[in-house]
């Protein structure tokens, strides 16, 4: 199957919701939708679903127009960010919801909810009630549903953002298991890089209502076009800094010169705005050709095993990703180093010029 | 000598009358409101000005005093210059609420229908605006027919709200006592006596106070056993629904 929209845009009241988005899916492929809260990921999958009417433009299933269909006559199934039971049901009843409503016979539901239910670890919990179940099996029980049936379109609208972090890791593995097996289109919408990285296969990269850039998961993430999306793609932000490529050298901050190495010999002179992912600034000198930046520390904040540490180069805030649990003092003036071939060059628009992996994108 | 007075109240056939009437009342108060409020709720718009429009209409008979609300029916159902009353005179059924029994009765149904169903209504309204849209939207995706909809989501989802309405309307009606003691007085005869009429007509009226005294501890325990039984009940509501 073929999914496409075609400059499809939503607007309710005065406010645009997506602009126009031109988007096509492969049976087989799967492909994450990646944007902040309100970007208007879940609008996308509600249209691609038809649960909504798209204002302007059109749906097509395999070339056929579908844009006013009913979502029952789709061959849609859906996971929510909330876990979405039928509260008096016991797992087995849910789980075999979708296929008694389609009027499937007895002995077809039970060989499909047993199956479905294995796959997802629930063959215990089949008599429980959903309060019964704690978050994650919750969820896994409205997986299940949605599996359940050979859907030709499975949405997952931030299905892991509601568990803990233990169990997101434990599901969004088997996910990536269970989505490999599947003959359907599968599209995710997450708010975390991390788990788009993760789940590999395309990525839509969204932004009120935007769609800025599409294409292979790590391709995109390489070559950001835009400093918006590189922001959008990096957790904590990337960092900007302004700088200036010259004849035979650059500079970025407050006159770090910076030799030029790699990407940047290819880039005219001129001024420009380089972004740095927070993991390649180092509290220490990695090698002689690094570009030593003075930072007054503002910030230490522990995440996981990871210390993120807030800085301030005269007017220009910086966050470096450090492993380990370190402290720092407040206050204090240190030194932070990036080698030049990890930045990334955007012009004063914010379009992408170089970046490290070489290839401008088309 | 306090014991008589209690065997005196536990034996009067005329308390056991206004007991059995008082929970033929409370049934059919019960019976009535809570599909009706169920109903009303489920017809209300969910957003636009609707919405407040239909709470503040919901919401006016409760903010009426409750002898006023007496007063009002008194007036509502005359014979000869209320609306009601007289509208269904001229219909040519011979309606009188302080002759017939029967028509005592309809018109205290009508009185407490109209008074306290927005009550329920209200629980019932905030108990499906707390439904998230997804549950709607999954079962769109699943094809649920509307009555699948209401049958597995809505009404399992408005369970604790309903338990509430349904303890709250059923201690209400139990003592209830301004409205039917302004529209009837407890008349005609002693049809409408409810337990809490009958116990003023015994404590002022004949001021037997030691048998008034034995009977309000009693309806008192009544109130408390059946307080106590709703509140178990509550207890266990959590069961079955998401947390």
């Amino acid at each position: 199957m073929t999914l496409s929209l075609e400059s499809v845009s939503k607007t309710v009241g005065r406010e645009v919701h997506i602009h126009e988005a031109n988007l096509t899916f492969e049976t087989g492929s799967r492909n994450v939708i990646l944007g902040r809260t309100l970007a208007g990921k879940t609008t996308l999958l509600r249209l691609m679903a038809g649960l909504d009417r798209p204002t302007t433009g059109r749906i097509l299933v395999n070339g056929e127009d579908v844009t006013g269909m009913s979502v029952r006559k789709r061959k849609v199934a859906m996971v929510y960010q909330q876990f979405i039971n039928y509260p008096s049901m016991t797992v087995y009843d849910n789980i075999a919801s979708p296929l008694k409503l389609s009027g499937t016979d007895k002995e077809t539901i039970r060989k499909r909810v047993h199956e479905t239910a294995e796959v997802l670890h629930l063959e215990p919990l089949l008599d429980r009630l959903p309060a019964e179940l704690s978050g994650g099996q919750q969820q896994r029980t409205a997986i299940a549903r949605a599996l359940v049936k050979d859907a030709q379109l499975l949405l997952l609208d931030e299905p892991l953002v509601n568990l803990d972090y233990k169990l997101r890791e434990e599901l969004r593995i088997e996910l990536q298991q269970i989505f490999q097996r599947r003959e359907a289109v599968v599209v995710y919408t997450t708010t975390e890089p991390t788990e788009a990285l993760m789940l590999g296969g395309d990525i839509v990269v969204v932004d009120e209502g935007r769609i800025l850039q599409t294409g292979p998961t790590p391709e995109v993430y390489h070559n950001p076009a835009t400093l918006k999306v590189a922001e959008v793609f990096s957790d904590p932000p990337i960092n900007t800094i302004a700088g200036v490529i010259g004849e035979d050298a650059g500079a970025i901050g407050k006159d770090i010169s910076i030799p030029l190495l790699g990407h940047l010999k290819n880039v005219s002179p001129g001024e420009y705005r380089f972004a740095i992912r927070s993991n390649h600034l180092f509290m220490a000198r990695q090698g002689p050709e690094d570009a030593e930046i003075d930072v007054r520390v503002e910030l230490s904040e522990i995440s996981g095993s990871e210390t993120y540490i807030h800085v301030r180069h005269h007017d220009t805030p910086l966050v470096i990703q450090d492993t380990g649990i370190k402290s720092h003092k407040i206050g204090a003036e240190i030194s932070v180093f990036v080698h030049p071939e990890r930045l990334y060059v955007y012009d004063l628009a914010g379009s992408l010029v170089a970046s490290p992996a070489g290839r401008r994108p088309a | 000598m306090g014991a008589e007075w209690f065997k005196e109240t536990l034996t009067d056939s005329r308390l056991h009358d206004a007991l059995w009437r008082q929970f033929l009342f409370s049934g059919l108060v019960l019976l009535i409101e809570m599909p009706l409020g169920v109903g009303i709720a489920l017809l209300m718009p969910r957003k636009g000005w609707g919405v407040s429009a239909s709470l503040v209409t919901l919401a006016l008979p409760l903010l009426i005093p409750w002898n006023v609300i007496g007063t009002i029916w008194i007036i509502f159902t005359r014979p000869d210059i209320g609306l009601f009353g007289a509208a269904i005179n001229n219909l040519g059924i011979a309606f009188d609420h302080t002759a017939s029994p029967l028509h005592a009765w309809i018109t205290l149904m009508f009185m407490e229908v109209w008074h306290w169903t927005p009550l329920v209504a209200l629980l019932a309204y905030a108990g499906l605006r707390a439904i998230p849209e997804a549950y709607y939207q999954a079962a769109r995706i699943d094809g649920a027919s509307a009555w699948a909809i209401f049958r597995y989501i809505q009404l399992p989802k408005m369970r604790g709200v309903l338990t509430i309405a349904l303890l709250l309307r059923f201690m209400d009606s139990f003592l209830i006592y301004a409205e039917p003691f302004v529209l009837t007085g407890g008349g005609p005869g002693n049809s409408t006596t409810f337990l809490s009429i009958y116990l003023v007509k015994i404590a002022v009226g004949q001021f037997d106070l030691g048998p008034a005294a034995a009977f309000s501890l009693i309806y008192f325990l009544i109130v408390l056993l059946f307080s106590y039984l709703f509140f178990q009940a509550l207890q266990n509501v959590g069961k079955g629904e998401d947390r």
